[in-house]
């Protein structure tokens, strides 16, 4: 009789731990997944803010050298293919986020070779309306950076959580799967970055 | 630990991710300019800081202004961290305004959140580089450049946020500590009466004014933050920066 409650309340507790254990993993994953979802929407928002800006960009440029055409064409064209690649932010795989950083390098590439074309012409240059479309461009290109390197950060918290032993033996059940990066560019050495 | 001169800052250390850590917050409710790089005389950082705290206290808006001797990576970038990390502006508003000055590298940036990319546009922020502040900075007057750029900065804010949430907070806190003082008093006359000695006496005279002078200061701290340059009361309040803002080299 007294050894069989023992047992029932061994039981008990050891399933009361890994209820609480499972509900814990369970729980910091989701929010780390949310906390990397989010930081994917403001990446896509940075993005699309630079692709909105093309429009205003190609019509002033066109206002002082149209026969740059194809250099043009090539920026609206490469701005097509980028707002058309869409990435479903709840399955972020890592061949889905290589074409999408294709696509919006194409279109990098693409405008910084409209920029050195628009050195040619130094009406252009000299045009405000002009340098307040190359701040926002500037100023849009600093937050896509800002903006990738924060999901970067948000998806590590998230695929360390999902990836370390016990939480991994968890996370296939429960079908968390590992978020893709964007790839790291060249040359981000770890140097002291300030001197005061 | 802070002179009312309050020249002397403490030194920053830098942490892991490369970036100054946060001050403490009695750091940031008395200083809103962090001149490391000594581009400005005593004088002149605390007329800076007058003219911050007393804008902060009718918006809430954060303006922190920091001059480093050099910046070896992107200061846009870096300089978007530091403000983020720092959590300059309110959480919910995102008004804060990071200026960092790269003296060697002659360099300078405007940051801004989240909530004031809408009205200080990039190319807002070119424009009082290139207008307000280089011109100056060339002839060594960098107070002249700091202080026409925080007052271009008042401008074109104007009217967009108000200060809500400080006074809610201060005068929520005053009563606290008055109704605190109540209970305290009302506790007290019960041991009195209770017929506690003149040992109890003691105690509680001793008590009391400890308890009351750690309140006073704090408001204190905030009240006359003005006078003497001054930071934020509240602290930084958290708020985000996502890139926006503009640099310029003079």
């Amino acid at each position: 009789m007294k050894k069989s409650y023992g047992i029932i309340i061994g039981i008990i507790v050891i399933t009361f731990l890994i209820y609480r254990f499972a509900a814990g993993f369970y729980n910091t994953a989701i929010v780390y997944q949310e906390d990397a979802k989010t930081a994917w929407s403001k990446v896509e928002s940075a993005y699309q803010r630079r692709a909105d800006l093309i429009p205003n960009l190609v019509n002033t440029v066109k206002g002082y050298a149209a026969h740059e055409k194809e250099t043009l064409e090539a920026v609206v064209k490469a701005r097509a293919s980028a707002t058309q690649t869409k990435i479903d932010p709840s399955n972020i795989t890592p061949e889905q986020l290589a074409k999408f950083q294709q696509a919006q390098q194409g279109l990098s590439g693409a405008l910084s070779r409209l920029l050195v074309t628009v050195e040619k012409y130094p009406d252009l240059k000299a045009d405000k309306h002009f340098l307040e479309l190359q701040s926002q461009l500037e100023g849009t290109e600093n937050r896509i950076k800002v903006e990738r390197d924060r999901y970067n950060d948000a998806v590590n918290k998230y695929n360390i959580h999902i990836k370390r032993f016990p939480g991994n033996l968890l996370a296939g059940m429960f079908g968390f799967k590992e978020m893709a990066r964007f790839q790291s560019e060249k040359g981000a050495e770890k140097a002291p970055k300030v001197q005061f | 630990m802070f002179n009312v001169s309050g020249q002397d800052l403490p030194p920053l250390k830098i942490e892991e991710d490369g970036l100054p850590a946060k001050p403490p917050l009695s750091v940031q409710q008395s200083h809103s300019v962090y001149d490391y790089a000594k581009l400005l005389s005593p004088e002149e950082r605390r007329m800076l800081e007058t003219k911050i705290s007393k804008y902060y206290d009718s918006t809430s808006t954060q303006i922190v202004i920091a001059t480093v001797k050099r910046v070896n990576d992107d200061i846009s970038l870096y300089a978007t961290e530091w403000a983020h990390k720092w959590g300059i502006g309110q959480k919910d508003k995102g008004n804060g305004i990071f200026i960092l000055i790269s003296k060697d590298d002659r360099k300078i940036t405007i940051r801004t959140g989240y909530g004031v990319e809408h009205l200080l546009t990039d190319a807002l922020t070119r424009r009082i580089i290139e207008t307000e502040i280089i011109s100056y900075f060339k002839n060594g007057q960098y107070y002249k450049g700091l202080s026409r750029a925080v007052d271009a900065i008042i401008k074109v804010m104007a009217g967009e946020y108000k200060n809500d949430l400080s006074k809610d907070y201060g005068s929520g806190e005053y009563i606290f500590w008055i109704i605190l003082a109540i209970i305290l008093f009302i506790f007290i006359l019960n041991i009195f009466s209770k017929g506690g000695g003149s040992g109890n006496g003691g105690s509680w005279r001793s008590s009391g004014p400890i308890i009351y002078s750690g309140s006073g200061s704090s408001s204190w701290g905030s009240s006359s933050g003005g006078s003497w340059g001054g930071g934020f009361s509240g602290g930084f309040g958290g708020g985000g920066f996502g890139g926006g803002g503009a640099t310029g080299s003079w």
